[in-house]
């Protein structure tokens, strides 16, 4: 499996949807055969059109907030010592989170459709609050899918929701969490697709939902491409680029940018959930070698039982909280051009404390399974080394989990 | 000829549409849904079994209940073939169409999964999430193995990709009646509807199409010029019913079926 030079990853499927001839693909109904080819027809024009491309970025810059921040945590490379720590807050873009992009780039869509209503699905509650956002700045209806078990662990993204009028409409089967809110918001869109956008809330689901989210938080490594060559005056030599991984594209946009880098120079990893320790319902199938399956709509790799049925995961971090992977990171990993690792709950949770010790930053419990990754190798690493991490949601949804775990704010 | 055709002949003898009937593998529990099967066989002339899936993407709440409480009693890919063996051992003429999400028939393996179905003696298959013409291959499979691929068009599908799917169809082919996922309230007029239906009878008149979402007791009726009609949330909703009021499922689904034919007949 090969990464192809000069084709933007995103491209790099076959007619039928896949990338590396099996991750991705469209397993649809029927029904949303014909919506989903309007999407794609829609997008692929939009993506080459100038004016479009001048209005995502205007609110890109005047809206979302470009660039996000770019900074040396110097307090923690010092205490640590070995590799510089830097960090991308992008939990800085309006809102607190990476998910804005995917949200204002589908509204806009939505509107160029002529569709009134927006849906779209949610775990952390960062994806459903940026929807809120969006559809509100736009001027579209929204409804909001979301895991019963999540409304109750992420109740500021709920409120911020409903502030912005939007619908949470709770779901109640299976593990009551974002897997569950993805197949409910997918079975809303087959019902309406005639007069209802779907927004996937990462870089999974059918073909053209991880297309559409991966083209628009790659706004994140344009950004830092331009801030790392300002801070070095170019590309230095050892570069490592760190992201937590739940469906994958915050990860995704972190790294695009960069993709036809040697690894040597830049390298790619991805940390995704490992649960509590004691725990066997991770939420790491790229570290834990799960099989290649189907789930909501795409190939890749997920967990699930010898029959096919989707296994339940356990995760602190409810946006982490998944048992697949976009195919992008199914590809990106069979190619070795990223390197995936899993940190527990507890990591995560010590790395918070660590770094909201020594810097001003608040990362939410996604970045602090990257952080986690980042206080374990610095240290093993020479001081040309610069470790980068993107702390890309904000700690303020996850003050009832951090009360509850670390006794204290 | 196959048993499908064979069914759907016999009804236009009859002048009625064909009654297929649906329900979930092992609902409520494996020996209740052999003897639902088993029972309302003798109204119903082709029988569809899902075999599970914790993700269906296209399902509404009634075939979910169904799913999940089946699932909970610990069903699995093997006891549905079970099933489908001791059904077809008792009725042999009777068509058994298997239903069901891809991953399932994915991870057993293609070939593997149409073996197991022979040896069931199943007659027919429905993957709601492959499409053509990502099914074609497997639809070739199928063929090679004679059972039925039933293709599935909606009133999404253009009219050129109709053709092209009727083109590719085997015996039957499946209409869906609606934007919805199964079980949600007839939200078309049957007029509306019969008339989609009929743009598919023009392209080829001899293909046996079925029309099948939403319809129920109140509904079927109307669709009494058609080739075949498919009930299968309100069939769910009925076990649903019976266990909470603590009375036979099997009886009472019986009494249903044997109710929906009467209406067409
Ligand atoms: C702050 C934050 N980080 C990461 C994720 C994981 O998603 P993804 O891997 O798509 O970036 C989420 C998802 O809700 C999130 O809210």
């Amino acid at each position: 499996m090969k990464i192809k030079k000069n084709i933007p990853l995103i491209d790099q499927h076959d007619k039928n949807g896949f990338w590396g001839g099996k991750f991705g693909g469209s397993f649809i109904p029927e029904t949303l055969k014909k919506p989903v080819e309007d999407l794609t027809i829609l997008f692929e024009k939009l993506r080459k059109d100038k004016n479009f491309i001048k209005e995502r970025d205007y609110y890109f810059k005047n809206w979302v907030g470009a660039p996000t921040p770019f900074f040396k945590l110097r307090n923690l490379t010092n205490h640590l010592g070995g590799a510089e720590i830097w960090t991308k807050v992008v939990s800085e873009a309006n809102g607190g989170a990476h998910k804005i992009y995917n949200a204002t780039v589908h509204c806009l869509i939505a509107k160029k459709a002529g569709k009134k209503y927006v849906v779209g699905d949610t775990g952390a509650g960062y994806a459903g609050k940026m929807l809120s956002m969006a559809a509100k700045k736009f001027g579209l209806k929204c409804k909001i899918f979301m895991g019963a078990k999540d409304i109750e662990r992420q109740k500021p993204n709920c409120d911020a929701m409903r502030k912005n009028g939007a619908e949470i409409v709770p779901v109640y089967t299976g593990s009551q969490t974002l897997v569950d809110a993805v197949s409910e918001c997918m079975r809303y869109w087959v019902s309406n697709c005639d007069t209802t956008h779907m927004c996937v809330g990462s870089t999974v689901g059918p073909n053209i939902f991880v297309k559409i989210c991966g083209w628009s938080t790659s706004q994140i490594s344009r950004e830092l491409f331009i801030q790392i060559k300002k801070e070095f005056g170019g590309i230095p030599k050892k570069i490592k680029l760190l992201n937590c991984v739940g469906g994958g594209s915050s990860s995704f946009g972190f790294w695009n940018e960069f993709m036809h880098y040697n690894k040597k120079q830049i390298e790619f990893v991805g940390i995704e959930a490992g649960g509590p320790i004691k725990s066997k319902r991770h939420a790491a199938p790229l570290t834990y070698g799960s099989k290649i399956g189907i789930l909501h709509g795409a190939a890749q790799y997920v967990n699930q039982d010898i029959e096919g049925q989707i296994e339940e995961t356990e995760s602190i971090s409810a946006g982490l909280d998944y048992p697949g992977v976009s195919p992008l990171h199914c590809f990106l990993k069979d190619a070795k051009r990223a390197r995936y690792t899993a940190a527990s709950d507890e990591e995560a949770l010590k790395a918070y404390v660590l770094v909201t010790k020594f810097e001003k930053i608040r990362p939410s419990l996604e970045p602090s399974h990257a952080f986690a990754e980042a206080i374990k190798l610095a240290p093993k690493l020479s001081n040309d080394t610069v470790i980068i991490v993107n702390s890309c949601g904000d700690a303020h949804k996850d003050r009832d989990i951090l009360k509850q775990r670390l006794g204290k704010l | 000829m196959s048993s499908i055709n064979l069914a759907f002949k016999h009804c236009k003898k009859e002048k009625r549409p064909a009654l297929i009937t649906f329900t979930v593998a092992g609902d409520n529990t494996k020996k209740n849904s052999l003897k639902i099967l088993n029972s309302i066989a003798k109204y119903a002339d082709i029988l569809e079994l899902s075999f599970l899936h914790n993700c269906p993407i296209a399902d509404g709440g009634q075939i979910q209940n169904s799913t999940y409480r089946s699932l909970r009693n610990g069903t699995t890919l093997k006891d549905t073939f079970k099933i489908a063996k001791k059904f077809k051992n008792n009725n042999p003429n009777k068509p058994l169409i298997l239903m069901g999400y891809y991953n399932l028939i994915y991870q057993n393996g293609e070939n593997n999964f149409l073996k197991n179905c022979k040896m069931s003696k199943v007659d027919g298959l429905i993957v709601v999430d492959l499409p053509w013409p990502e099914n074609k291959n497997f639809a070739k499979k199928c063929k090679k193995m004679s059972i039925n691929f039933v293709q599935l068009l909606s009133p999404t599908t253009s009219k050129e990709r109709m053709k092209k799917i009727i083109k590719d169809s085997h015996d039957m082919i499946y209409y869906i009646s609606m934007l919805s996922t199964t079980g949600g309230k007839l939200k078309v007029p049957p007029k509306k509807i019969l008339e989609n239906y009929n743009k598919i009878k023009k392209i080829n008149k001899n293909k046996n199409c079925v029309i099948g979402f939403g319809i129920t007791n109140k509904s079927i009726k109307s669709f009494k010029n058609s080739d075949g009609v498919v009930v299968g949330s309100e069939i769910c909703k009925e076990i649903t019913k019976s266990l909470n009021n603590r009375q036979n499922p099997v009886t009472n689904v019986t009494d249903i079926v044997k109710k929906l034919r009467k209406k067409i007949s």
